[in-house]
């Protein structure tokens, strides 16, 4: 893979697992609502898009454990790290809460998501640029979903907006994590394998903005941003969806389905 | 080639949804007694082999209809098959490798099966004829340029695969697979499959 040589493999590791971490946990987070969606058009649209985020999860872990080269295939990678391990920005593992909750969380790791996949089209990774190229179309469809909700529930009765307007509240302090750089997010961009996060913002604003203005809903400026999600410092919530998703692996160790 | 697949114990007969085997009406190749035939020629019968397999999701097309074979070459004795997923989290992918695998083996063949990724699959690859039987299967094929936001949100015509009838609407975004949205025609009334255009 000749573009990897302008990155050291260790950094592009710490890339692929921040994207895969993203990918499963909040697919995770999405499969939770298997059988209880308020209907049944969003009982199969729920575990349809978490099928799309584990398996873009997947494709990523698979790459991440070649490029380490540790000998690590996906499953060792998802199943058996601990906590502290992951590197999943902390937007990703909030709870569901209510559906105006999940919905709202949905859009904005979209919206930060299709913009980072659109740059990573022309990647100097070429197994990333063909990873992306399929994600960035599947991701299209989670924002248009979301976002229809994100109106619909927006500017619908009092109950949905009350409800809106508590999530844009309480996701608030999540959304600067997406954009943050560091060593490695420098790296990839100086290497020209993915965008730095911290120039998506204009791109996320600009897919959110206009479904605010929609839903009527108004952007909460926080002053307690929350970070440390990519140096694994996770909220309470994370610990127990991994108990929920590592227990076969756990209990059986190396079993395969 | 992805671990898992390698991990995977070939089954001479793949766990297969009911009715949906791999070589169901198919004609069975002999391929035990082929002393000297040439390289070309056992080449292209392991990708005829290959291109028999069906989509175990939507069994009225083959991989070679959905353009996800992406070609058969022959390493030695070893027929190497390279397969593309459709939607990067189809539950399918393995399914459709496992069933590759045991195709080639039938047709007396030792086989591997690569997974490619780049380039992207798109809808466009799939052949007319596959789009045409999967009109015939009672889903309606995708939207032609997938690269066209106008075609990824189903904004261009979505006709009705049983009458024809242009009169449709969308009940749903997502469907029985990752690959599909639901539909419903106004003018029979009859709810259908839309194969999603990505």
């Amino acid at each position: 893979m000749a573009a990897a040589a302008a990155v050291s493999g260790e950094a592009l590791t710490a890339f692929l697992l921040r994207l895969a971490d993203d990918h499963l946990i909040i697919g995770h987070r999405l499969s939770e609502w298997c059988g209880h969606a308020p209907m049944l058009e969003e009982d199969l649209a729920m575990p349809n898009m978490a099928l799309d985020l584990i398996g873009q999860a997947r494709t990523l872990y698979q790459y991440a454990g070649e490029v380490e080269g540790k000998g690590r295939d996906e499953d060792q990678i998802a199943y058996v790290r601990r906590e502290r391990d992951y590197v999943n920005c902390l937007m990703a593992e909030r709870e569901n809460g209510d559906f105006a909750h999940t919905m709202l969380r949905q859009l904005h790791f979209a919206a930060f998501m299709q913009p980072l996949w659109q740059g990573m089209l022309s990647s100097r990774d070429e197994r990333l640029a063909g990873i992306a190229a399929k994600a960035e179309k599947e991701v299209a469809y989670h924002i248009r979903h979301a976002g229809e909700w994100v109106v619909r529930l927006g500017d619908g009765t009092e109950e949905s907006t009350r409800r809106m307007k508590a999530a844009v509240e309480a996701l608030a302090p999540y959304v600067d994590e997406l954009f943050e750089s560091d060593a490695v997010t420098k790296a990839m961009a100086e290497a020209g394998i993915a965008p730095d996060p911290a120039t998506l913002r204009p791109a996320f604003d600009a897919i959110v903005g206009p479904i605010f203005a929609e839903a009527g809903l108004a952007w909460v400026e926080t002053q307690h941003g929350q970070t440390g999600g990519r140096q694994g410092r996770h909220g309470e919530a994370l610990g127990f969806l991994l108990a929920e998703l590592q227990h076969m692996q756990r209990t059986y160790p190396g079993m395969i389905w | 080639m992805s671990g898992r697949v390698e991990k995977v114990v070939p089954l001479r007969t793949p766990l297969w949804p009911a009715g949906h085997l791999p070589l169901k009406g198919g004609e069975r190749l002999s391929g035990r007694s082929e002393g000297g035939i040439s390289a070309n020629l056992r080449r292209q019968r392991a990708y005829r082999a290959a291109a028999s397999v069906v989509d175990p999701e939507i069994p009225a097309v083959t991989i070679e209809d959905l353009g996800i074979l992406r070609g058969v070459e022959m390493e030695g004795d070893v027929a190497v098959a390279r397969v593309t997923p459709t939607y990067t989290g189809c539950p399918a992918v393995l399914a459709i490798e496992l069933a590759v695998e045991a195709a080639l083996r039938e047709a007396g063949f030792e086989p591997r099966v690569e997974r490619v990724i780049a380039p992207a699959w798109t809808t466009d690859w799939i052949s007319e004829e596959g789009r045409e039987k999967l009109r015939a299967y009672g889903i309606a094929p995708p939207a032609k340029a997938s690269n066209s936001i106008r075609a990824l949100f189903g904004e261009t015509e979505v006709t009705c695969p049983r009458c024809g009838s242009p009169e449709t609407a969308r009940v749903s975004e997502f469907g029985s697979t990752a690959c599909k949205a639901l539909y419903r025609c106004e003018s029979c009334h009859e709810p259908f499959d839309y194969f999603k255009c990505i």
